[in-house]
């Protein structure tokens, strides 16, 4: 059965896409922009006929403008923080779960000591020692969330590297490299899907706290979570103008989720009878 | 009236029918035998007389215990008879007790859930019953975790919560299929002296078994019913293709053509090997004690012992996948030493070993053209797409595989044909010696002879020499030329596969043939020839490692270690060897 037989796969990866496209397309065709400000126009409401389907905020900017610049920042980040986080924790866990021993310790060690860096703090001292920068928040993000991937990398490979069809390599004399590239990694797939499946949510959640905490992206910039935190000072009387992006940062992690679990069913029901 | 009527059973899974109409019956008292090869639908069928089957499956038919129409039964009702009048015994004991309770609680949820004894009765009761299937120390076993006990003391112990309640029938699904040959034939004695009037359905895979234990059996072949009848009746003169063909699959141990001696050079030897494994703290486990051993061009040498003899890590140290703690591996007149990684090529090339288990032996995320011609890659990278290719077909055609496996996946094999693909892997770079790591044992007896026949072929082809490991004597009778026996990490026996079998001249080789079931009900089964089980290896015993088990033993044994001697061809380590008269 080919992936997109897989009704959560199928769903929640057409939302995605639905989702990516509208916030790609979408601002190019309004007539709006996501900056410039209209003091005639605040808080509008939701109306299809005034060309604010989403409303406005209280500085008067189209609010489907703004949420869909907001999407694509969110969607950024999930996709750069998780291969960030793919590439060094998969070779990192691999290679200390393969060669072992005490470079086994060494590597793991190093993870337990980053580990304990209270990571917030961390992130908002690259965000200092740096100039602010779109692309060093989520790099920072990913940079973070690879500990967990390496952790779980590195046991797999620890159970996998015992398997007799890593002997028979060894026997044949396939090289270690070619070992870990032929054999390991492909048979990691499974585990490494669902886990990046929890960590892009996590990571879009961090974004939109560093947002909300006035440390993620910069006005008029502006993220799902800076969009909430907006959101949240207008909660009374411009009920709308949180649940249409929180509604939406919702529908994203979720899809998220069920992607990954549909994933993953996939990739276990090809290899085993 | 029969006590228990099985009707038509059907059970489908999805489109996929498990058990196709099978109907039977058993008496009150009587043993019946339940064969059939993996995926017959043995366990299936016995799984729905208790109503266990798992709630995909669709069943259709009767069933009926005694009084209770069992497939109509309320959970409430069979919760009444399960345990209470029919008990069942599994495969693997480690899996059928629950971990965190000690054994004597074990039992006494049996007890209590039936309300067949008060509180203040029931230790009592357990330590009966613990006392009569043999579990040695049961005061102290009472109060015992499973994991701490041996694989048969778990056996004893569920064949013991399976009794005490006094069941009118023991079901027994594959119950000695997990354990060595010697322990199996004391817990299939103690199945037939404590079972007294209750019934036994036996299911199992070896017809030694049932020709042993069972006064009637039945034969499923892919979920149907082919044949049944008295045992005796159908040994003799089976009617069902099937039958005859399972019959003729099963080697006899003591009836079979041998090999002749083989006469080539050496081609490989091991002087005093020992390894050793780091265990918790600073104990060493010493799995494998200086072994020597030289095996011929064009030969196979089987090594045998229970589990835990050392007969794995010799291999693999000799392959250099473990480190060997002392002695040398000479090969064609050469020393291999350090792991397999630091070898030369061309010996990398010439030693190829052979996995018990293809499943987890195959890379599962890869097709078998990719697995097969792995090896070429790393040894002859100069080859072409389309020579690789080749040299994959005609591996793969040697092993009896046609091309349209090529791009299967692992698990879209069947057991036998993925060890073949495992095989054919081993034999792309035309090795000189073959490994094999109980490499039937994972196989189905029909595929298991189609297996042994190739391997002999490719040896009558190519010359190739075999070490072949196994716990199956009568499949070791079968194709070896010599055979070696490992008892406890030491060797105890050296000899020719003819003068083995008819003058052991060590007791455990002896005890080990004789715990063969013999598949022939005209065969009465022995008495299991050995007690207990294996010690421990963090603690062996002083002297010669067996005597604690040994019949023969004298003060002697325990006190000094036996040297190897040669006796009329035969090199056996045991101090007795030429006064006792083991020949049969």
């Amino acid at each position: 059965m080919s992936v997109l037989g897989y009704s959560t796969v199928r769903i929640s990866g057409g939302i995605l896409v639905a989702i990516a496209i509208i916030a790609l397309v979408g601002p190019w065709m309004s007539p709006h922009d996501y900056a410039s400000t209209d003091f005639d126009n605040l808080l509008l409401p939701p109306t299809l006929s005034g060309g604010h389907p989403f409303g406005s905020d209280s500085l008067g900017r189209d609010l489907f403008v703004r949420t869909m610049m907001g999407v694509r920042v969110t969607l950024l980040v999930a996709i750069v923080a998780s291969i960030v986080s793919l590439v060094i924790g998969v070779a990192y866990g691999a290679v200390a779960g393969f060669v072992g021993g005490r470079t086994d310790a060494a590597m793991m060690r190093m993870v337990d000591t980053l580990y304990a860096l209270p990571f917030i703090f961390f992130v908002i001292l690259l965000l200092v020692a740096f100039e602010r920068n779109f692309l060093l928040i989520f790099v920072a993000i990913g940079a973070v969330n690879w500990l967990d991937m390496a952790r779980i990398v590195r046991g797999q490979t620890l159970s996998l590297r015992e398997r007799e069809f890593v002997e028979a390599a060894r026997l044949t004399g396939v090289s270690t490299p070619r070992i870990i590239v032929r054999h390991i990694a492909p048979n990691l797939i499974g585990i490494v899907i669902v886990y990046l499946t929890l960590t892009i949510p996590q990571a879009i959640l961090v974004e939109s706290f560093l947002s909300y905490l006035g440390l993620g992206v910069q006005e008029p910039q502006t993220s799902l979570g800076a969009l909430v935190n907006d959101g949240v000072n207008h909660m009374e009387g411009a009920s709308w103008a949180l649940l249409i992006p929180a509604g939406l940062l919702a529908v994203i992690l979720m899809s998220f989720n069920f992607l990954g679990d549909g994933l993953r069913d996939f990739f276990d029901s090809r290899h085993t009878s | 009236m029969s006590l228990l009527e099985v009707d038509n059973v059907s059970i489908r899974y999805g489109d996929n029918t498990v058990v196709d109409d099978v109907s039977f019956s058993i008496d009150r008292g009587e043993s019946v035998g339940l064969v059939g090869e993996s995926g017959s639908g043995k366990s299936q069928t016995a799984l729905s007389i208790l109503g266990l089957l798992s709630r995909q499956a669709r069943f259709s038919g009767r069933i009926r215990f005694d009084d209770v129409e069992l497939d109509k039964a309320t959970e409430e009702q069979l919760n009444r008879v399960r345990a209470r009048r029919i008990g069942m015994v599994f495969q693997d004991p480690m899996q059928a007790l629950n971990p965190y309770l000690r054994v004597g609680r074990q039992l006494r949820a049996v007890l209590r859930c039936h309300e067949l004894a008060t509180a203040a009765e029931c230790d009592a009761r357990v330590m009966e019953m613990l006392e009569r299937v043999g579990l040695p120390d049961a005061q102290r076993q009472f109060r015992a975790y499973p994991h701490q006990l041996s694989g048969g003391m778990r056996q004893r112990v569920m064949l013991a919560s399976a009794l005490i309640a006094g069941p009118d029938l023991l079901i027994a699904d594959e119950p000695t299929t997990a354990l060595d040959v010697t322990v199996q034939a004391q817990i299939l004695e103690l199945l037939e002296e404590i079972r007294d009037d209750t019934a036994l359905l036996l299911i199992t895979h070896d017809l030694g078994i049932v020709a042993g234990h069972c006064e009637r059996m039945l034969v499923l072949e892919s979920g149907r019913l082919v044949e049944s009848g008295p045992t005796t009746a159908v040994f003799a003169a089976p009617q069902h293709a099937h039958t005859r063909a399972l019959l003729a699959a099963v080697p006899r141990i003591d009836r079979v053509d041998i090999p002749p001696p083989a006469t080539g050079q050496s081609i490989l030897g091991v002087d005093g090997a020992s390894v050793s494994y780091r265990e918790r703290g600073k104990q060493r486990l010493q799995a494998v004690k200086g072994v020597n051993m030289s095996l011929r061009c064009g030969e196979t040498i089987a090594v045998v012992g229970e589990s835990g003899s050392g007969k794995s890590s010799l291999v693999r140290a000799m392959l250099g996948l473990v480190p060997m703690e002392s002695g040398r591996v000479v090969y064609a007149g050469t020393p291999l030493e350090g792991p397999v990684e630091r070898r030369a090529r061309e010996h990398r090339r010439d030693l190829q070993l052979v996995f018990q288990d293809p499943a987890s032996a195959l890379n599962p995320q890869m097709r078998v053209r990719n697995i097969v011609s792995e090896p070429l890659l790393v040894h002859e990278p100069g080859l072409s797409a389309r020579a690789r290719l080749k040299r994959v077909n005609a591996a793969l055609e040697q092993v009896g595989l046609a091309d349209e496996y090529l791009l299967r996946y692992p698990h879209e094999l069947s057991g036998g044909q993925a060890q073949r693909v495992a095989i054919a892997r081993a034999l792309i770079l035309g090795p000189k010696v073959l490994f094999c790591d109980e490499a039937v044992a994972a196989l189905d007896v029909s595929v298991r002879q189609q297996v042994l026949d190739l391997l002999q072929r490719v040896q009558a082809d190519t010359g190739l020499s075999i070490i072949f490991i196994s716990h199956d004597l009568a499949v070791v009778r079968s194709i070896s030329h010599r055979v070696l026996v490992l008892y406890m990490g030491r060797l105890l026996e050296v000899a020719d596969n003819a003068a083995l079998f008819s003058h052991p001249r060590h007791p455990y080789t002896s005890a080990l043939i004789d715990a063969v079931p013999v598949p022939d009900p005209v065969v009465a089964p022995k008495k299991a020839p050995l007690r207990g089980e294996v010690p421990s290896l963090l603690n062996p015993p002083p002297g010669c490692v067996f005597h604690p088990r040994c019949e023969h033993a004298r003060e002697v044994c325990s006190a000094t270690l036996p040297p190897m001697r040669d006796i009329a061809g035969t090199r056996v380590a045991c101090h007795r060897a030429d006064e006792i008269d083991l020949s049969r």
